[in-house]
């Protein structure tokens, strides 16, 4: 088992997820963050004063998946968010020593295997 | 000259300036947070630009005396806007509250091209705009110009206003081309509060704009204040239950539209319907701007904040009820359909399809004009960004993490001296 954390623009955003599914990667979390990367500040100025915005709005996405499910899931994340300019971001992958999943206390394998979707119908 | 009109006529003239604030934040809030600044300067804004440019030269285009198609220049720069009489009031406060309406008007367009314009374009552009098409088209109605000949009816800006902005807006959003995230991603509110504010605002300073039409404290205005009172309110139920049928829930945003969408439609008819007619006017013009703006959003016209739906057709909607509904018992000056005069609702169409046809056209040789000078977008990356951040250097929502106060060579030197100072002592 893997966690693959990417940095990535909040704007691509919606296209990774919509890669993501794509590739069949369900489950997932993403905050909010703030980074530091190689990209060219920018300057903002408030009434004579003007500030370096040292650190960019990013997303961090963690995914936890079974070891076959890595590349599929770096490639999808690739392929949503690299827009060919600094700053798109970066994609780790770490290694995972346990997964539990909480609802049936289901371990490793078969935590990060996801359960056939329900449907719900619309309200 | 008239002591009771001038107080009520300076009251209205600031009613009707709040407008273009309050338009800021009705439509500020339907954007997302990155385009907030942007999108409620693009209000703003238009207070300098067409501000400016109605006291120079588009007062004098609108109403100096002229041929039928556009005033003359014999008021550029205020030349003999003084103190005198303009019907009851003092002419300097008769150009004041026009201007009011060049204003909103040209701010108007902006909810089309919201989140991706380049700022010193749009500013270019409505600049132009101004003294190109709203000048012309209200000396045509209000100048003494060719509508007004023809018996056209429009109390307070339903074709020179809403039609007007609402075929710019069309033409601007079909220029500019769409959103990059239009229909690839959803693209959410970031803060209904904020319009539905602005919405109440709008309400508020609409009571200027219509009740003020009167240009006088008469029984007349009083008439226009009490329909714009009450059409809002048919459209805000309607509208309502629409949703209600259509999805069990009634919308914040939809309210808020629905309130927009009542006042454009009684603009026209303010001071002419009796207060009963003025209810089915808002009831009768929530249904064609609701489905307008269903049917727009599976479209690929990229109208971001739906300005033809709710001004372009909430305008022609008004405009041609005004010749259904008009009353010679409350106006005194034209039945319209239902009263025996079916030819005022002709007389009406006529307004609406020459404002419509030189909207459309000026408008767009004008964006093509301006695309000359400065490129109409922004570029890709900076719309991605966001147009806060790109447009103006400045964030609706910054939180100061991460910001480093860059010395300017005076703070430099002033901040040397306090270090050399602290030594010292």
């Amino acid at each position: 088992m893997k966690l693959v954390v990417a940095i990535v623009r909040p704007d691509r955003l919606g296209r990774v997820l919509e890669a993501l599914f794509d590739a069949e990667v369900q489950g997932l979390t993403i905050s909010r963050v703030q980074g530091h990367g190689g990209e060219r500040e920018h300057v903002e100025t408030y009434r004579g004063t003007s500030v370096k915005m040292e650190l960019s709005d990013k997303i961090r996405l963690e995914i936890g998946v079974s070891d076959h499910f890595v590349d599929t899931t770096v490639s999808a994340i690739m392929l949503g968010a690299r827009t060919g300019d600094v700053g798109d971001g970066k994609i780790f992958v770490l290694p995972v020593e346990k997964v539990y999943r909480i609802r049936t206390g289901e371990e490793d394998q078969a935590a990060v295997t996801p359960v056939p979707r329900v449907f719900e119908g619309s309200k | 000259m008239n002591q009771a009109d001038t107080a009520w006529m300076l009251v209205a003239t600031a009613l009707v300036l709040l407008m273009t604030p309050a338009l800021g934040f009705f439509y500020g809030g339907l954007v997302r947070s990155k385009n907030a600044l942007n999108t409620m300067m693009m209000s703003f804004i238009s207070l300098g630009v067409v501000g400016v440019t109605w006291a120079l030269v588009g007062y004098s285009l609108a109403f100096a005396p002229g041929p039928a198609l556009v005033g003359g220049v014999s008021r550029a720069l205020l030349r003999g806007v003084g103190l005198e009489a303009q019907g009851t009031i003092p002419h300097v406060l008769f150009m004041s509250y026009q201007g009011t309406f060049a204003i909103i008007t040209a701010a108007l367009i902006s909810g089309a091209i919201v989140e991706r314009m380049r700022f010193s374009a749009y500013m270019l552009f409505i600049a132009l705009w101004a003294l190109v098409v709203y000048s012309p088209v209200a000396h045509w109605v209000w100048g003494g110009g060719w509508l007004a000949g023809l018996g056209a009816l429009d109390f307070a800006g339903g074709t020179v206003v809403h039609v007007n902005a609402g075929v710019a807006a069309l033409v601007a959003a079909l220029v500019l081309g769409r959103r990059k995230d239009y229909a690839r991603q959803a693209i959410l509110p970031h803060n209904v509060p904020f319009t539905l504010l602005g919405a109440g605002l709008l309400w508020l300073g609409w009571f200027g704009f219509n009740a003020g039409s009167a240009l006088a404290a008469s029984p007349s205005a009083a008439l226009a204040f009490t329909t714009t009172f009450l059409a809002p309110m048919g459209t805000l139920l309607v509208w309502s239950l629409i949703d209600l049928h259509r999805d069990q829930r009634v919308t914040a945003v939809g309210a808020a539209t629905a309130i927009v969408v009542g006042l454009v439609a009684v603009t026209p008819a303010a001071g002419f319907v009796s207060p009963i007619s003025a209810l089915a006017i808002g009831a009768l013009a929530a249904p064609p701007s609701y489905f307008a703006l269903v049917w727009r959003a599976r479209t690929r016209l990229d109208d971001s904040l739906d300005v033809v739906a709710a001004h372009g057709l909430g305008g022609i909607v008004g405009a041609l009820l005004t010749g259904v509904f008009a009353e010679k018992a409350w106006n005194t000056t034209a039945d319209g359909l239902l009263f025996g005069n079916p030819a005022q609702l002709g007389v009406q169409a006529i307004a609406v399809a020459a404002t419509m046809a030189y909207s459309g056209v000026a408008t767009f040789a004008l964006l093509k004009l301006v695309g000359l000078v400065v490129p109409l977008r922004a570029v890709t990356t900076d719309e991605g960004l966001g147009m806060d951040v790109s447009q103006h250097g400045e964030e609706a929502y910054a939180d100061g993490e991460g910001a480093i106060l860059v010395l300017s060579r005076s703070d430099a030197t002033l901040a040397a001296a306090t270090i050399a100072e602290g030594r010292s002592a």
